[in-house]
C-alpha cells in the first residue's frame, strides 16, 4: 500500500489477551482497498486473533481497529454482527457449513440473513457454485460432499454478498496441496474480479507466496514497524 | 568488495571479533564452530589473513612464543568491524543449498553479540518475494507444464528454506547460549 492511499482496513498498536496469555502485544497494520494479505507465522503466534479482531470479531483488549476510517472496535455486538454481514465475507478452515441445509440453501444464507428474496437468493447461489465448478453438489448436504468441494462451497457463500473484504482463516488448511491451490487461486480470482479485499491466515508459506503482501506475526508481534504499518512491500 | 557468499574473509573477521587471535587458534576455532564446512587449510588462513592486513580490515597485535614458533597475532580493525557488520546484515539471494551461508551468519552475528532475528526476517522476507514472483508465473494460466513443474521446485525448496528459519528463530537462545555470547 502507497503511503497516499488510504487503508480499509487499520489497527492501532492493538493488544488482546486470553485469561495469562498475551496472544497480541502492541499490533499495528494497515490493509488498502483491493489487496491481497497473507498473516503468517508459527502456531501460537496471534494470527488468528489479529484476524478476528481486524473482522470485528473479537473486540481488542486497547489499540483500535478502523474500517473505512471508522472505529469498529467501539461498537457493540449488534453493530458488528451488522457491520460483519454488509460488508464482510468469513471463510474459516472447515466451512463452517451449516450440516441440515443443501450446498446452495448454505451459500444462500447470507443473503436472506440481509433479508433478500429467496428466489433471488438461491438464483445468485447456484450462480456462485456454478463459478466455483461445484453447480452438481447444489442439493447435496455438506456431510454428502468431499473436502474439496466443501471448500469451494464455503468460498461461495463467503462471496455471494459481493463483500468489500474477505477473512479467510486457513482456507485450504484441510485440502491437499493440489486442491488447496485450486480453491485458493477461485478465492483469488473472485476477489481480484470483484475489488474485495482479502486477509488470510496460513501457516503455509506456499499459500502466502499467493498474496501481495505478507504481515509476519511472532509472540503477538508483527515482524518489524515496516511491516507493522503494511501488510504489502513495495 | 567482497562477495557476500560464505568467504573465509568474512569468517575470520567474525572469529576475530570478539579478541585478537593467532591463524592457529583461528583455523582450530573454524573448524570447531563450522563441522558442517570443510576444514581450512593452514595456508589459507594465513594467505586470507595477509589480505586483510593489507587491506586494513585487520592488522597485527604483537607475537606470542610458548615452546614452539613465534606466532604472530591478529586483531580486527574498526574498518573491519564494519565490513563484517555489513556482511551480517546482507541477506542472500534466494537460491537452493544456502543453509551453509545463513548459518554461519547466525553463529557469527550470535558470537559477535549481535542479534541474529533482524537478518533472518530480512532473509524471509527476500525469499518469500522470489516465491512470490515463481508463484505468479506458474499460476499463469498459459504457462507450459514443464515450467509450472520447475517453479514448484523451486519454490519447495525455497519453502524448506523458510521453514529451517522459522525452527531456527525459535532455538536462538539455545544456539546464543552454546556459542558462548
Amino acid at each position: 500500500m502507497s503511503a497516499q492511499d488510504q487503508p480499509l482496513i487499520e489497527a492501532r498498536t492493538i493488544e488482546k489477551a486470553f485469561r495469562a496469555t498475551q496472544a497480541l502485544r502492541g499490533v499495528s497494520v494497515a490493509i488498502g482497498p483491493g489487496e491481497v494479505v497473507a498473516i503468517t507465522g508459527p502456531s501460537g503466534s496471534g494470527k488468528s486473533t489479529l484476524l478476528h479482531c481486524l473482522a470485528g470479531i473479537l473486540r481488542p483488549d486497547s489499540g483500535e481497529v478502523r474500517y473505512a476510517g471508522r472505529r469498529i472496535d467501539t461498537l457493540d455486538e449488534t453493530e458488528r454482527t451488522l457491520l460483519r454481514r454488509e460488508h464482510f465475507g468469513i471463510l474459516f478452515q472447515f466451512g463452517g457449513l451449516v450440516p441440515e441445509l443443501a450446498a446452495a440453501e448454505n451459500v444462500a444464507l447470507p443473503l436472506l440473513l440481509a433479508r433478500h428474496g429467496r428466489e433471488e437468493s438461491m438464483t445468485a447461489a447456484r450462480s456462485w457454485l456454478e463459478r466455483l465448478g461445484v453447480a452438481e453438489c447444489a442439493g447435496l448436504r455438506p456431510g454428502e460432499m468431499s473436502a474439496g468441494q466443501l471448500q469451494r462451497v464455503a468460498v461461495a457463500r463467503a462471496l455471494v454478498t459481493r463483500p468489500r473484504v474477505l477473512f479467510a482463516d486457513e482456507p485450504t488448511g484441510a485440502l491437499d496441496t493440489v486442491s488447496g491451490e485450486e480453491v485458493l487461486a477461485l478465492l483469488l480470482y473472485a476477489a481480484r474480479e470483484q475489488g474485495s479485499t482479502l486477509v488470510l491466515v496460513t501457516h503455509d508459506n506456499q499459500i502466502a507466496a499467493y498474496a501481495d503482501g505478507e504481515i509476519f506475526l511472532r509472540d503477538g508481534r508483527a515482524a518489524s514497524e515496516e511491516g507493522a504499518r503494511s501488510g504489502v512491500r513495495p | 568488495m567482497y562477495s557476500c557468499a560464505v568467504s573465509t574473509v568474512h569468517v575470520l573477521l567474525g572469529l576475530l571479533a570478539s579478541r585478537p587471535r593467532h591463524g592457529y587458534e583461528l583455523k582450530r576455532e573454524h573448524d570447531t564452530r563450522f563441522p558442517a564446512a570443510k576444514p581450512l587449510p593452514y595456508g589459507q588462513v594465513y594467505a586470507t589473513l595477509g589480505r586483510l592486513e593489507r587491506d586494513g580490515l585487520v592488522l597485527v597485535d604483537g607475537t606470542e612464543q610458548d615452546s614452539g614458533p613465534e606466532r604472530t597475532r591478529y586483531a580486527i580493525t574498526e574498518r573491519g568491524a564494519h565490513a563484517l557488520g555489513r556482511w551480517l546484515a546482507q541477506v542472500e539471494e534466494p537460491a537452493p543449498y544456502l543453509g551453509g551461508t545463513m548459518q554461519t551468519k547466525i553463529v557469527l552475528a550470535l558470537l559477535t553479540r549481535r542479534s541474529a532475528e533482524p537478518y533472518l526476517r530480512a532473509q524471509r522476507e527476500a525469499h518469500l518475494t522470489r516465491m512470490r514472483e515463481l508463484t505468479a508465473r506458474k499460476s499463469d494460466p498459459g504457462a507450459p507444464m514443464a515450467d509450472v513443474l520447475a517453479a514448484d521446485y523451486a519454490i519447495l525448496h525455497l519453502d524448506a528454506d523458510l521453514r529451517w528459519m522459522e525452527t531456527t528463530m525459535n532455538r536462538l537462545n539455545d544456539l546464543r547460549a552454546e556459542v558462548g555470547a
